[in-house]
Parts: C-alpha cells; sequence; structure tokens
C-alpha cells in the first residue's frame, strides 16, 4: 500500500440544518427533523436526494439508515455507518468514515447526519430511571456521581490544579460563543448576549463549572453531504475539502473507575498528532477552529493538546479577544457553539468549520483556507478533523 | 447503618455485582469493611477497576488483594446541580478520586465525609469509611473518605 491518507480526496460539499429548538421544543418527530437536515444538505449541495448512498453518524443516533433510504426511495444503499462512543465524541470520525468509504469505493455520496429530540426521549443530563446499577455505574452512580458534567469535572479540576488554570480561562470560552451567537440568527442563543458579570454570577451546576460552562440540550438536525474530491468540484463553488482526520484515546484512557493513568486530559494527546501529519499542517496554519464545547473544561484542554498553546500558557491565551472573529488569533466556535448556537452534538461546528471556508459564515474569518474541528472533548473515542480550501490543496 | 444515616439521601441507584461475576470479590470485601482490589498473580500489577485479564502482561491469573484503606486525594469535585430525584432540595455534596500510592497509584472514588462546602486540597491525606446499606433489596456497602490528620 504506496499511499495511506485520505487528505484530499474527499470533500463537504453541501451542508443543511432545520431550524434548531430548545430541548422538548421541537414541532416534529426526531425521524422527520433527520429526513430535512439530510434533504436540506443535499440541496444545498445541488446532489439529487436519490443519489446518496450511504449514511454516516455517531452517538447511536436513533434514525436507521435503512429507513432513511426506505423513506428517501433510494436506489441502492451501499454504506452504513455508526461510530462507536457517546456525546459528540464522534463527530469528526463520522465524517472520515464517511470520507473513507468514499475515498475506498464502497459508496459515492454518503450523508453524515445527527438528530435530536430531547424532549420524545430521556435527556443526556438527568439521570436514568434505574434502582440498581452494575459495572462502571456501581462505582459512581451511588456517590451522586451521574451525569456527564459530574462525569468529567474532576478531570478538569486535576488539569486546572496540575497548571494553576484560573476560572477566567473557561470564561472566555463561554463569552466568545455567546459573542459569537449574537451575529447567527440561527443560534437558540440568538438576542441573548452573555456578559463576564452574568457568567461569574452564575450558579455552579459542579464545580469548577458553571452554569454557562455547560452545553445546551436542544431538538433539531443536522446533515453534511461527503463526496469525491473531483465531484465536489462539478457540484458548487468552493467545497471544503478533507485534509485530515483522526479518532482515538490514549493508553488505558477508559480504565474503570477514573484509573486513566493520564486523567488530566481531553484525550487528544495521541490524536492530535496524527491529524496534522495527514493533513499536512501545523497548528499555525489553522485560521480558525470549532472546539466542541460539552464543557469548557474541555475546550480549554483540547487546545492545548492540539498545540495552540500549552497548559502553562491557558491563562494568557484564553482571554475574549483572542477567541473572536474576525482578528483574534484563534477565532473559536464563530457561529455559537453547543453552547449558544445549538448543542446538534457538534455536527453544527463541521457546519460552522465548512461556511468559514466558503466566506458564508456569520462571524466570518477573512481568507480561511485551514478549518479545524475538535469533537467530543474526554468522550472516547474523540475525533478531530481538518478542512482546507483548495489552496490547500 | 440504616439508610437515614448515609451521607447522601435514600433513593440513589443501589449498586449490585456484576452478572458475569467480574466484581463480586470488591463488593463482598466491603460487606466485611474490606478493600479488595485486583492484583496480577503473575507480574504483580495492580489493577483498579477489575477486568478480566492483567492490562500489563494479559495473564488471565488475576487475583484479588487486600489494601491498607488509605489514600491521598487524586482530584474532586462539589455537585450543587442535583441530576436525580433522590438529590432535590439536598444542597451540595463531594466527590472524591483517591490514589493509593501503595498499590500502584491505582484510584478509588468515593464521597469526602464532613462539611460538604469545606476547603478540599488535592493531595490531602484520607481514610476509608465503610457505610452499609444492611436494609437494601440487596444489601451492600459503599466506600467513602475522610480526612485525617
Amino acid at each position: 500500500m504506496k499511499e495511506r491518507t485520505l487528505r484530499g480526496k474527499t470533500a463537504i460539499a453541501g451542508v443543511g440544518e432545520t431550524t434548531y429548538y430548545k430541548h422538548g421544543q421541537a414541532p416534529a418527530s426526531e425521524f422527520q427533523l433527520a429526513l430535512e437536515a439530510i434533504l436540506t444538505a443535499c440541496a444545498d449541495a445541488g446532489v439529487d436526494p436519490r443519489h446518496v448512498d450511504g449514511f454516516a453518524s455517531y452517538s447511536n443516533d436513533r434514525n436507521d439508515p435503512s429507513r432513511i433510504a426506505a423513506g428517501l426511495g433510494l436506489p441502492a444503499l451501499r454504506f452504513s455507518n455508526m461510530q462507536w462512543g457517546g456525546g459528540g465524541g464522534g463527530g469528526s470520525a463520522a465524517v472520515a468514515n464517511a470520507a473513507a468509504a468514499v475515498a475506498g469505493g464502497i459508496a459515492d455520496c454518503v450523508v453524515v447526519f445527527r438528530a435530536l429530540a430531547q424532549g420524545q426521549f430521556q435527556r443526556f443530563g438527568a439521570a436514568p430511571p434505574v434502582a440498581t446499577v452494575s459495572g462502571e455505574p456501581a462505582l459512581t452512580f451511588p456517590y451522586g456521581l451521574i451525569s456527564p458534567a459530574q462525569r468529567f469535572a474532576m478531570r478538569v479540576m486535576r488539569f486546572m490544579h496540575d497548571h494553576d488554570i484560573r476560572p477566567e480561562a473557561q470564561r472566555a470560552i463561554a463569552l466568545a460563543s455567546y459573542h459569537h451567537a449574537q451575529a447567527n440568527p440561527r443560534a437558540v442563543m440568538h438576542g441573548r448576549p452573555l456578559t463576564a458579570e452574568a457568567y461569574d454570577a452564575s450558579r455552579w451546576i459542579v464545580e469548577p463549572f458553571r452554569l454557562f460552562d455547560c452545553c445546551m440540550e436542544n431538538d433539531g438536525a443536522a446533515a453534511v453531504v461527503v463526496v469525491s474530491a473531483e465531484r465536489a468540484r462539478d457540484l458548487r463553488p468552493k467545497p471544503a475539502y478533507l485534509l485530515g482526520a483522526a479518532q482515538g484515546s490514549e493508553y488505558r484512557n477508559a480504565a474503570r473507575g477514573h484509573n486513566a493513568p493520564l486523567y488530566a486530559t481531553s484525550s487528544f494527546t495521541t490524536v492530535a498528532p496524527q491529524l496534522y501529519e495527514m493533513a499536512g499542517v501545523s497548528a499555525e496554519d489553522v485560521d480558525v477552529v470549532q472546539s466542541y464545547e460539552n464543557f469548557t473544561g474541555g475546550v480549554l484542554m483540547s487546545l492545548v493538546e492540539h498545540g495552540f498553546f500549552t497548559a502553562d500558557e491557558a491563562n494568557d491565551f484564553l482571554v475574549v479577544d483572542n477567541l473572536l472573529a474576525p482578528q483574534g488569533r484563534l477565532p473559536l466556535n464563530t457561529s455559537g457553539g453547543n453552547l449558544a448556537e445549538c448543542y446538534m452534538h457538534g455536527l453544527e461546528l463541521v457546519i460552522e468549520a465548512v461556511r468559514q471556508l466558503r466566506g458564508d459564515s456569520t462571524s466570518p474569518v477573512p481568507d480561511a483556507e485551514v478549518s479545524m474541528v475538535i469533537s467530543g472533548p474526554m468522550v472516547t473515542p474523540v475525533s478531530s478533523l481538518i478542512l482546507g480550501g483548495e489552496a490547500t490543496l | 447503618m440504616a439508610t437515614g444515616a448515609s451521607y447522601l439521601p435514600a433513593g440513589l441507584p443501589a449498586p449490585v455485582p456484576e452478572p458475569d461475576g467480574l466484581d463480586r470479590p470488591y463488593w463482598e470485601g466491603t460487606r466485611r469493611g474490606e478493600l479488595l482490589v485486583q492484583r496480577c498473580e503473575r507480574c504483580q500489577t495492580w489493577q483498579w477497576g477489575p477486568e478480566w485479564i492483567c492490562h500489563a502482561c494479559l495473564s488471565s491469573s488475576v487475583g484479588w488483594t487486600r489494601v491498607d484503606p488509605h489514600g491521598t486525594i487524586y482530584s474532586w469535585e462539589r455537585v450543587w446541580h442535583p441530576v436525580h430525584p433522590a438529590l432535590e432540595e439536598h444542597g451540595p455534596y463531594l466527590v472524591v478520586l483517591v490514589e493509593l500510592p501503595h498499590a500502584g497509584g491505582i484510584r478509588m472514588l468515593g464521597n469526602l465525609l464532613g462539611d460538604p462546602r469545606q476547603v478540599v486540597t488535592i493531595g490531602a491525606h484520607v481514610e476509608a469509611v465503610f457505610e452499609p446499606h444492611d436494609d437494601a433489596k440487596v444489601p451492600f456497602t459503599l466506600v467513602h473518605w475522610r480526612t485525617t490528620p
């Protein structure tokens, strides 16, 4: 095998999303939302939905590809793929899986989608209604260590302790997302700006996370269309080429009962170097980053592990001005992200990364050519990807 | 200890051993007031949580060893927002991750007893406190921690 890379072989040709709703407020079923996002993404790409021949998703999405294929009347389904893992860890990996199928000749046009209607199913942030637990949860639930925020707070607490990171570093990440959401009419928090004072006054969820350090829970759906680079050029201007993608976790990260040898990590320490190697770029080349906010502390560790600054530089780097489009040193979460646009398990971040390359973000970074997505810190397997414009090929 | 004297209110999910028996020695040990963890009989590597083989040498001869129930706080969190009905109106509580340096640095979870608003210090010395729930349908014992001088 002479060349083992996805670099430049595929592109995201279309993106689409439904209206984003507060959780429980979607007027349609989750399956309807999924179909709407898929059709919108196909229209954006200029692809006949009947030419879709594959689906990829993650986080145990409930909307079965066979039913979708039947619903869309697809002549043939050639690829269906579910990325293991919960939360948003698989967001970038699902795109990479689609790209691998296209590059490897398994399918020609794969839609990556995620649909969530929290009101119709169990909420992520609430304890499941069970009387007994066994295995890993037996070591945690009886101590009130149940929700994702509770599960990950101690990793962030240890990281902040090790590196003397101040609460203001997390605050800057929250403020940047809310700032960008004010320019984005799609954002659930559009028209609801956040001030430093309101952040500081907000209640604790679990220390070190305040309310505004935690993602929303929302209803909606999002989708992107992955095709070969050649096909993408014929479809519409400015394809977002996949330069690189990586997924995984480091040594024994999921050892039970919080026994990861490297505990204070977003789990990108082995993934990020693979990403850069495939993409053929370095952190200094990245123009804009969408970094999954389950919790702001996860963003903080992700940015460190992707090499944008060291942990010991975090207090100095993570100030709001550095994180804002258009002129900040590292424009971050320019649609508002999971905190303020929509918690679509991070697929909205992939869409925003594409819009930055097209120049049609609501908070554009001028002449962006290298656009990164970081998915689901701490929620292994984690994943990240880099998209590039024509000039990067 | 009656349920009412537990650190957290009654009604949280109760732990039961895994059906495959993997962690049964641990839960049986807690009933006797003992802390048992895995240690490889071939290469002596400590292992927690329990698994079927040793992660270091892949031997399936993973035995159980009683460990001194003392350690140091590796990380902690103070929970304010209740995510379970049993915790509504309860107020904050503390969860700690405790490192056992004398057992290969394995870590164990639990609540930190005492004032839930106390200052918690990473590196502080703690000892295990066993909290039996004898009235549960399947009786069990939780392992908490409290700081030592």
